[in-house]
Parts: C-alpha cells; sequence; structure tokens
C-alpha cells in the first residue's frame, strides 16, 4: 500500500496537471490486490471441507463466492485508491483557508462545553427511554475510568494493564462496607477510592524499577491476582456467587424508593423508578466531572508536571532533583483513586457484584479507550469512550459482526490517527499564548 | 590547598568489572571558578561526572562538596535525586536530555520542582488554590522568564523545547540545571555540535554564570578553545587517572598532554621498543 510512485512523492506543483492519475497504474493495483485475495481465498472460501458422517472428509466449492468476494476486492481496490489520489499523497501539509481555520478552531473550543451541557440535559431529553440513560451512564463510568487511568497512562507515561483491579477494589469495598457494616453509599465512596489509592501504591512498589513491556506484563498479572483472590476468598467475597443486594445509593440519605419516607413521597411527586436511573445518572456525572477537574488542575500543578517530565524523560528527572519513586507512586494512587470511586459507583448502581465483571477484557477497553482518545487528552479520553461504548451498543444490530466492524473502525483510526482523536498537548503554562504540541514530539513513556 | 573548594575528590575509583574506568583520581574545584575536565576519548571524565552527580555509586574514595565553611555534603554516600536536591549539584548531558513535548517555559518550570512541592503544601494548598502557592507559582514563573531571557530564548518560550534549534536545546538545558539553583554546575560537553558562533555565545554564558551569578562550574569539553578561554583550572585525565592539572596556559604545553592526545614521537616509540627488546 505505501507504493512510492512518482505520481504521489512528487511536488505539489508538479501533480497540479496530472490530477488524474495514470489508469494503467490504478489498474495494476487493483489486479495486484484481486490476485492476492485469490490466492488468500480460494482456500478459505473457495473449498469448504467438512467431516462427513462416518469421519471421512468431505468438501465441496464455492467458486461463485470465490469470484463474487475478488471482484470486490478489486472494484474496492480501485476505489480505495481514487480516494488516495484525491486525498492526496499521505503526510502531505494540508493547509486549509484561513476562515475554514478559524471554523474548525471555534468547533475545537465549543466541543466541550456543547458536550457538558449535552450531558446534563441527556436525562431531561430522553426521560422516557430508560435504555438511552443506562448507556448515558455506562458511557460515563467508562469516561471516568478512562479519565482516570489516563493519569497514570496518559501523563506519566506508565503502561498500566491491570486497571481493572482498581476498579474491583472499589466496588467489593463498597459492597462489603455496606452489606457487614451497613455504612451508607456516600460514607463508602472516600472509603472505597482510599482503599484503591492504597493498593495503587502497593502495586507501584514492586514495579518501580520495571519500565515500558516489563511493567506491563506485572500491572497485567497484578489484575489477574485481583480477580482470582477474589474468586478464591469465598468467606470474605462470597467466591464466584458475587455480592448481592448491595444498598442502592440514597438522595444523602433519603431512600429513592416507593414507600413513605421515599424522596417521590416527600416531594409530593408519584414515585417512579426513573428517578433513581436519573439520580444514579448525575452521580455519575459528577464523579466523572469531579475527576476530570482534578486532572485538570493536577496537571497545572508541580506533582502533574513531573508526571509529565516522568514521561519525557526520567533520567532528567532524577537530575533535577525529583524524586521518582513518590512521583510514580503518587501517579498510580491516583490513577487507583479514580478506579475505585468507579468501582463503588459500579457496585451501587448494579446492586450485585461478581468477579466476571473484573476481567482483563475491561483493563483492555479502558487502555483502548485512553489511547484511541489520545495519551493525555481529556477531551479526546472522553470522545473515545463516547464512541467504542456507544458505537459497541449502536452495533447491537450488526450480532456477530459486531466485532469485525469494531476492529475494522479501530485499525483505520490508527491508520489515520495514529496518536489518537486529540494528537497534541495543550502547555500546562505560557507566557503569551498556548500553542498545541504535536504528540509526535512528546515521548509515550517507557517507564 | 584546602583553601575555598567547592568539591573535594579524593582517591575515587570506579571500576565495572575488571575494566578500571577511574583510578585514584583526586582533584579539587574552587568556588565561583570554573575547572574544566579534559582528556582523549575514554578517559573516564563521563565517569567520573556520573559519580559526582550519583549516577554511580563509586567503588571507593571520597567526594565532598562543600555548600559553605561549615555545611559539607558527603556525595557518595547519597544517591539519585538527593544529589540534586540536598547538595545542590545540577549537571547536563552529553545527549541533550530536555522533556521534548514540553514548552520551553515549562522544562524551567519542572526544574523548580521541589520549591514549588512545598509551596503547594505537597499537591494540597494547590489544588484549592492557596493564595500562598499562586505566589510562589508566579515568582517561579519569573524565574523562569529571567533565565529564557538570559538565554535570549523569551520569545520561543511557549515553543515545545524539542521543536528548538540545537544549540538553542543546549543553551535551555544549562538554564535548566540553573534554575534548580545549583550549587556546582556540571555540564557534560556543552559545546558538543555548536558552531563557531554559537560555542563564542556559550562561552560568554558560562564566563557571565560564574562572574555574575558566582556559580562554580565543572566542565568536560573536547572544544580546547572553549576550554582554554573560560577556565580556571584544568585537570587532564588518561585511561583513568590524572596526568596534569594546572592553568590553561601550563596545561597547554605540558608535554604528557600533548602525548595524551597527539600521541608520541616515532623516535621515542623507537626507544621503549628497543629497551624492551622489540628490535
Amino acid at each position: 500500500m505505501t507504493s512510492t510512485t512518482p505520481e504521489l512523492t512528487s511536488t505539489p506543483e508538479l501533480t497540479q496537471a496530472p490530477r488524474l492519475p495514470g489508469v494503467a497504474f490504478i489498474l495494476k493495483k487493483a489486479l495486484i490486490s484481486a490476485f492476492v485475495a485469490l490466492v488468500l481465498f480460494s482456500l478459505m472460501i473457495g473449498v469448504r471441507t467438512e467431516a462427513g458422517p462416518t469421519g471421512q472428509l468431505i468438501y465441496w466449492t464455492r467458486f461463485g463466492d470465490l469470484a463474487a468476494l475478488v471482484v470486490a476486492v478489486f472494484g474496492g481496490s480501485i476505489v480505495v485508491e481514487l480516494l488516495r489520489q484525491w486525498w492526496g499523497r499521505p503526510g502531505a501539509v494540508r493547509t486549509l483557508p484561513p476562515p475554514v481555520q478559524r471554523a474548525f478552531d471555534l468547533a475545537g473550543r465549543a466541543i466541550p462545553p456543547l458536550l457538558l451541557i449535552f450531558a446534563l440535559l441527556v436525562p431531561v431529553i430522553f426521560y422516557n427511554q430508560r435504555y438511552i440513560l443506562d448507556l448515558g451512564i455506562l458511557v460515563l463510568t467508562y469516561v471516568m475510568l478512562g479519565w482516570g487511568l489516563n493519569v497514570v497512562v496518559g501523563l506519566a507515561g506508565l503502561l498500566d494493564l491491570g486497571y481493572v483491579a482498581f476498579y474491583a477494589v472499589g466496588a467489593y469495598s463498597y459492597a462489603l462496607l455496606s452489606t457487614t457494616f451497613g455504612l451508607s453509599f456516600w460514607t463508602c465512596l472516600p472509603l472505597a477510592g482510599i482503599l484503591a489509592a492504597f493498593w495503587g501504591v502497593l502495586l507501584g512498589f514492586p514495579v518501580l524499577r520495571l519500565r515500558g513491556d516489563y511493567l506491563a506484563i506485572v500491572t497485567l498479572a497484578f489484575g489477574e491476582i485481583i480477580r482470582l483472590v477474589i474468586i478464591n476468598w469465598q468467606s470474605l467475597t462470597g467466591g464466584p456467587n458475587g455480592i448481592s443486594a448491595i444498598p442502592r445509593p440514597s438522595f444523602f440519605g433519603i431512600p429513592l424508593t416507593p414507600g413513605d419516607d421515599g424522596l417521590a413521597a416527600r416531594l409530593g411527586i408519584e414515585f417512579s423508578p426513573t428517578h433513581r436511573i436519573v439520580f444514579l445518572f448525575y452521580v455519575i456525572l459528577a464523579l466523572a466531572l469531579l475527576t476530570n477537574w482534578v486532572t485538570i488542575r493536577l496537571r497545572r500543578l508541580p506533582i502533574g508536571r513531573a508526571w509529565e517530565a516522568l514521561r519525557e524523560d526520567e533520567v532528567a528527572c532524577r537530575a533535577l532533583g525529583i524524586n521518582t519513586t513518590t512521583t510514580k507512586l503518587s501517579a498510580f494512587a491516583t490513577g487507583a483513586m479514580f478506579g475505585g470511586f468507579a468501582g463503588a459507583f459500579f457496585a451501587t448502581r448494579q446492586g450485585f457484584i461478581s468477579p466476571e465483571s473484573f476481567t482483563f477484557q475491561e483493563s483492555a477497553l479502558v487502555l483502548a479507550i485512553v489511547v484511541l482518545g489520545g495519551m493525555g487528552s481529556q477531551l479526546g479520553v472522553a470522545l473515545a469512550a463516547l464512541t467504542l461504548i456507544g458505537g459497541f451498543e449502536l452495533f447491537r444490530g450488526f450480532d456477530q459482526y459486531r466485532m469485525l466492524v469494531f476492529g475494522m473502525a479501530m485499525v483505520l483510526l490508527m491508520i489515520w490517527r495514529p496518536r489518537g482523536l486529540i494528537g497534541h498537548r495543550a502547555p500546562t503554562v505560557f507566557l503569551k499564548h498556548s500553542q498545541a504540541i504535536s504528540s509526535e514530539l512528546a515521548r509515550e513513556g517507557r517507564g | 590547598m584546602s583553601g575555598d573548594n567547592i568539591l573535594n575528590v579524593d582517591n575515587l575509583t570506579m571500576r565495572f568489572g575488571g575494566v578500571v574506568a577511574v583510578n585514584n583520581l583526586s582533584f579539587e574545584a574552587e568556588r565561583s571558578r570554573i575547572t574544566a575536565l579534559i582528556g582523549p576519548n575514554g578517559a573516564g571524565k563521563t565517569t567520573v561526572f556520573n559519580c559526582i552527580t550519583g549516577f554511580y555509586k563509586p567503588t571507593s574514595g571520597t567526594i565532598r562538596l562543600n555548600r559553605d565553611a561549615n555545611r559539607t555534603v558527603q556525595l557518595e554516600r547519597l544517591n539519585d535525586f538527593r544529589i540534586a536536591r540536598q547538595a545542590k549539584v545540577a549537571r547536563t548531558f552529553q545527549n541533550i536530555r530536555l522533556f521534548p513535548g514540553m514548552t520551553a517555559l515549562e522544562n524551567l518550570m519542572v526544574a523548580q520542582h521541589n520549591a514549588l512541592m512545598r509551596a503547594s503544601g505537597l499537591t494540597f494548598l494547590g489544588l484549592i488554590g492557596a493564595p500562598t502557592w499562586r505566589a510562589a507559582e508566579k515568582h517561579a514563573i519569573d524565574q523562569a522568564k529571567r533565565w529564557l531571557d538570559r538565554i535570549s530564548l523569551l520569545d520561543r518560550a511557549d515553543d515545545a523545547a524539542g521543536n528548538l534549534p540545537y544549540g538553542d536545546q543546549r543553551r535551555l538545558e544549562i538554564a535548566r540545571a540553573m534554575c534548580t539553583e545549583p550549587a556546582l554546575l556540571c555540564l557534560d560537553e556543552p559545546a558538543a555540535g555548536l558552531n563557531a558562533r554559537e560555542s563564542a555565545a556559550l562561552s560568554e554564558l558560562l564566563l557571565s554564570l560564574r562572574d555574575d551569578q558566582g556559580t562554580s562550574i565543572l566542565l568536560i569539553e573536547h572544544d580546547m578553545s572553549v576550554v582554554m578561554e573560560i577556565s580556571d583550572h584544568i585537570v587532564v585525565m588518561d585511561y583513568g587517572v590524572k596526568i596534569a592539572e594546572g592553568a590553561p596556559s601550563a596545561v597547554r604545553d605540558d608535554p604528557k598532554v600533548i602525548a595524551a592526545y597527539l600521541g608520541v614521537e616515532d623516535d621515542e616509540v623507537a626507544a621503549v621498543e628497543s629497551e624492551l627488546g622489540l628490535q
């Protein structure tokens, strides 16, 4: 695909005239693609084999399907090539006319407040659509998890594949504290955060010396260890059966139930189960916004700058007298704390938790959100969570092709925007004007 | 000899397995003076630097930093970031180690981390935006601005450090080290890769650091025009040992130094070989 033909590599001035590419070139490329498809699919599609009733091999041919696929690849290849020619040389700097650029800048600035207003209005707009409200809560949970992990991966550059461990610690902290001691959600929420942060520090200590891939593997193992402990510590956690009848959150002491002391009765309105969903929606929105606010604040404080400096160059940090140990641990603890908050919320929303909710897939999904969003970018993470989780639901109709569509979308995104949706970092302090720094310059962190 | 030394290195030895990179090296660096450490490639200069700045732990020997008349720090006992934090030794690197994805201003802010961390009440006061923190932050920005002005990079303060030209990155790294308000500034080949004009500007900057700030500087450098022009004292190393030291004029004419850099003349080689019975 990355051929360097004269048409594509010559300077723009020279390509002005022969804008239409050589037909022969396109046909040649399409033919090669079709041939590759023929070779690949002749065995995969063209011949179907199966074990017969007596165990012998039976096979039949599907040359019609094969031909259709090869023709599709041929046609698709021509379309892709035409699109590429129309789009221009990859990597070429496309300068937009100033008014268009200004419009884009304005749109970029307008997106965060508009998103926030939309999020605030979701329960009002979709009051009668329980499905949308539930989806909104799910998306916001992942936004919060993404923002929490962003502190560790995006800012401090520590690749953490076991983030779900802190989510689990938070969820089980709330579930156990509330079912055993009868503590309310609002008392348990900070406790869950603190406990998760504590586990973050515990995980941090052994992995301080590790970098990059090694760190990723150890954190991955740590995530699995937590899950296995939860499964096997039957007496405390209920093992694979999980914990049920976890108390629902109250409106600062007033339960959201149909009874006489419920919120609806006190306000003198008719009870509806939707009230609780709307309440949960605003709780997770508030928690997510708290995460965002704290992270934005921290970035402008010395600790946040030290995290980013650590991602850029650990040796230089040490030469400047920065204690890299405490800096790394504080990043782990902060990220874990937000994961713990999200876990406590998850437990109270579901009312039931079991180890099945805390598999590696969750860690991978949250990491995918951070990477797709653009490491370190708060807006990018929010958008990525919206597209990933929302898109996942949107494509539910595609049934078994859902994962395929999904994988394709991710591959395409990584080709077009290898640094994530928002591929630049905003400086934390500036003298005259803040100019975005391309992520090409920022390091991804090896430590 | 004791006089007013900022740094006393005594019998420093650094061994890597069987390789003796630095062998029983002793030298001093005077306060508010520029001391240069020179020698051919592989002489062990950077190893000495890494011992002084705590990146290596010396096999034996002592390194004393005298912050003032009655405050002495044993550097070989401290490790890692504590040397920069407690002993106030700042350094630059042979291959520039800026934070490329952060702006020039941010680089200088990171350098003031420890002071700012204290002012932000270990982040908590900063999180609620306490007035003391705001004042400290403003002060830090002013300090960074002064240094940017000093290295004439004020108008590029908001550019990513990785986007600056090579010479500017070298100067920015020195400014970043100076933002830690060091007692001793260690520069590892600051003139490497600079053109003649940039080297001259660098010499001027280092002299002004010495004369205006009173900074003590320890310098590794291959560019002899820079070394001879600005150094007050030169220590010459070869194969891990000190072969000469003294004022630039004395070192320049020392036959051992000339031999180390240029090799010895043919008849001397012949004399040694005949002594050993090789001819």
